[in-house]
């Protein structure tokens, strides 16, 4: 939305530079004309804004667009022009975006990717820009995931519970009690179900974890696990006490001591895993809820399989980060971006997302949608779990991404695979981590 | 040399070599010759197989149906080919637009590169001082620079030429990122022409344009395919500057609208992505077939040095 002065004017002020454009650019100008354009240009009053989706998947792609169409069709003074982003690729899009002043108007991510760009005074502050209604539907422990110095930088809208994607056949052959949301497995009957499940040349359960770091951190909350503190100065401190311990002892332990998970999927991401438990190599996996929609695709005929929730410890905790929506700081027409967002997590818009998604929204008014709690893919188990999802611990940590990165994925790959133990793994996480975060809390 | 001259030499070695020290040939030199061949054939075999395995499986992968793609014991063959996958392809992302951009600057990109590489290449072929060595220096060593490193500040220089978000801005982007190896490749392929072909040209009258026209510039036309196939073949795959640069969905380029495909966490749609990723390849591939003898010929040509 930046209004380019009068041609005039710019040509006086920058004669030398036009000059150098036009004869770097002559040659490509003359088999392209009319290339360039600056599409954000106001005309007749209209303004454009310009949203960046992440959404990918086919039913996601096409819900996104037909929202945007209908905005379109119903505000001709504001468009929103689409634009594709990517899961990948977004982080380093975006911070080039920002740092050359040309980033998208209203932008999608995830809320862990936040924390940069918000202390970078990148997003606006959308505090005083929110709706009383949407800030009403959204759970205020929501609302922490992308809060950050006490600023609301994003607005949570879908979010994804981990799950364990089960064998039916297999768990009704084994006789283990079948979890629901209302009761759960403890660890504890977890790991007598994986072992249980696991004969032949069957495993209880495969853990992809080739990521490991933020599945083993946001199902410690269960335990009670926390890994980051923070102190009432805001620095933030790990520390890898017995309860946040308790999640990767098991991890650890099924794959080393029962031999009730397999060895070779640690290193495997989700998607991998899923030939192996069509084939009945594995009797669970834990993976994310969205997961269904490729096993709804790829399972063989007649694969019964269905939907556990997580196990719990001392609660059914887990952490999660959302998919969030933020405006830039740059950009000036920041009521009307919001207006867009508002209009977009209306609550029967946030149902067509989640479906098209396979996610849960975080509208209290859309979660009540009867096409959620429907019994067909299992959406009603996920459903119930809305209630007990909670903020990533490492959500607001400046300095996690490369805790991370060199500190954690490294240290927790060898204790998983055995190659390390608890004490040398605490060590690591603990001494090496806090000497990382120090970097950043200076 | 003929090729009888070349079979002749070729014989008396393999005779040579399959004598014992008293000069007798070896009755088992002929077996070993043939056990030497075939194990050579099967080297080749099988690096033509290592090289040739992922665009296999990509081709395989692009025609099989969901429930094949999540089969534990997958075939090489689809018991059930499909084109779904291409089909799903073109209707989630705009696959011809974004191959269309991409023709668009890798045809532009390889052209003014090499528009702007042969004088420039002739020139530090032809004028050896200290400055020439120094510019050759400067273009090997700016090869090592990360991608990381410059796009920030590239970034900034095209938003104050209001070339971000333009195909021409991408275009100039790659011009001047592939111009280095070009420049690199094309000097070889200069110093190998005879520079006594030059004199003559200059004892007929010509100057030094007409001469790099008409006497060198087609003497170096393998090289010139070579390297201007190489600059295609660059801006074509090339990822990251489109990433950044370009922000209108109509202006992205084809390996930028690939990552659509993928979801967070390595989640991919396979399927679709397959697919999209074998038509990326194609074009290359074909561009290797019609003109690799060109390429051959251009890269033996700056090879060796007269």
């Amino acid at each position: 939305m930046r209004h380019d002065p009068a041609p005039g004017r710019r040509f006086r002020r920058m004669p030398r530079r036009r000059l150098l454009t036009a004869a770097a650019a002559l040659p490509a100008a003359a088999l392209l004309p009319g290339c360039s354009d600056d599409r954000r240009r106001p005309s007749g009053g209209r303004i454009t804004l310009r949203f960046q989706s992440l959404a990918w998947q086919q039913d996601s792609l096409k819900a996104n667009k037909q929202l945007v169409a209908e905005w379109n069709r119903q505000h001709p003074d504001v468009r929103v022009q689409y634009v594709q982003g990517a899961w990948p690729t977004v982080h380093d899009q975006l911070l080039t975006s920002f740092e050359g002043g040309e980033a998208p108007d209203i932008i999608h991510d995830a809320s862990d990717d936040l924390a940069d760009f918000a202390y970078g005074g990148d997003l606006a502050d959308l505090t005083p820009l929110l709706p009383p209604r949407l800030r009403r539907d959204i759970p205020q422990r929501s609302w922490q995931t992308a809060t950050f110095n006490g600023r609301i930088h994003g607005i949570p809208f879908l979010q994804e519970p981990r799950v364990l994607i089960a064998n039916r056949t297999e768990l009704h052959r084994s006789g283990v009690r079948i979890p629901t949301p209302e009761h759960p497995w403890t660890w504890r009957e977890f790991e007598e179900a994986a072992q249980r499940l696991t004969r032949g040349t069957t495993y209880g359960v495969a853990w992809p974890l080739k990521e490991p770091v933020s599945a083993t951190l946001n199902l410690s909350l269960s335990t009670g696990g926390q890994i980051f503190h923070r102190h009432r100065d805001g620095k933030v401190e790990v520390r890898f006490d017995a309860v946040d311990q308790a999640v990767p002892r098991t991890i650890h332990d099924q794959v080393n001591v029962d031999r009730s998970a397999s060895r070779t999927t640690l290193g495997m991401g989700g998607s991998d895993t899923l030939p192996g438990f069509f084939a009945g190599r594995y009797a669970m996996v834990p993976l994310g809820f969205s997961y269904r929609q490729q096993i709804a695709q790829q399972a063989p005929k007649g694969f019964d399989w269905t939907v556990l929730p997580a196990p719990r410890g001392t609660a059914l905790d887990q952490g999660v980060s959302p998919q969030t929506l933020s405006i830039a700081e740059d950009c000036p027409y920041k009521e009307e971006a919001m207006a867009f967002i508002d209009f977009l997590l209306s609550p029967p818009n946030m149902v067509r997302l989640a479906l098209g998604d396979w996610l849960l929204p975080m509208g209290q008014q859309a979660l009540k949608d009867p096409a959620l709690r429907t019994d067909r893919y299992d959406w009603a188990t996920g459903t119930a779990l809305a209630g007990s999802l909670r903020s990533a611990p490492a959500q607001s940590v400046r300095g996690y991404p490369e805790w991370k990165d060199k500190i954690a994925t490294p240290g927790l790959q060898e204790y998983y695979s055995g190659a390390i133990g608890l004490t040398a793994l605490r060590k690591r996480l603990v001494e090496d981590g806090n000497l990382v975060l120090a970097r950043y809390q200076r | 040399m003929s090729a009888g001259e070349r079979t002749g030499d070729s014989r008396r070695g393999d005779t040579r070599r399959g004598e014992g020290r008293g000069g007798t040939p070896r009755r088992y030199a002929p077996a070993r010759r043939a056990a030497t061949r075939t194990g050579q054939y099967a080297a080749l075999l099988g690096y033509l197989v290592f090289l040739a395995f992922p665009f296999l499986w990509l081709l395989s992968t692009a025609f099989k149906p969901p429930r094949e793609l999540g089969s534990m014991h997958p075939t090489w063959v689809p018991e059930a080919p499909t084109l779904e996958n291409f089909r799903q392809a073109f209707a989630q992302q705009p696959l011809s637009v974004a191959a269309a951009n991409s023709l668009l600057a890798a045809a532009v990109s390889a052209l003014l590169a090499i528009l702007l590489a042969t004088p420039m290449a002739y020139a530090l072929a032809r004028f050896r001082n200290r400055l020439s060595r120094a510019a050759t220096g400067w273009v090997v060593i700016s090869q090592a620079f990360p991608l990381v490193l410059v796009i920030i500040p590239l970034f900034l220089i095209l938003k104050g030429l209001h070339l971000v978000d333009s195909r021409i801005g991408l275009i100039m982007v790659y011009v001047v990122w592939s111009l280095p190896f070009a420049l690199w490749m094309l000097t070889g392929y200069v110093r190998a022409v005879p520079r006594e072909l030059e004199e003559a040209a200059a004892v007929d009258g010509a100057g030094r344009f007409r001469t790099l026209v008409s006497v060198t510039a087609p003497l170096l036309a393998p090289g010139i395919v070579a390297t201007a196939l190489f600059a295609f073949i660059t801006a074509w795959n090339e990822f990251f500057f489109a990433l950044v640069l370009l922000k209108s969905p109509e202006k992205q380029t084809l390996p930028v609208v690939l990552t659509h495909f993928l979801g967070a966490e390595g989640v991919a749609d396979l399927g679709p992505l397959a697919a999209a990723a074998l038509l990326a390849t194609l074009p290359s591939l074909l561009l290797f077939a019609v003109i690799q003898r060109r390429i051959t010929g251009g890269m033996l040509a700056g090879a060796v040095k007269n």
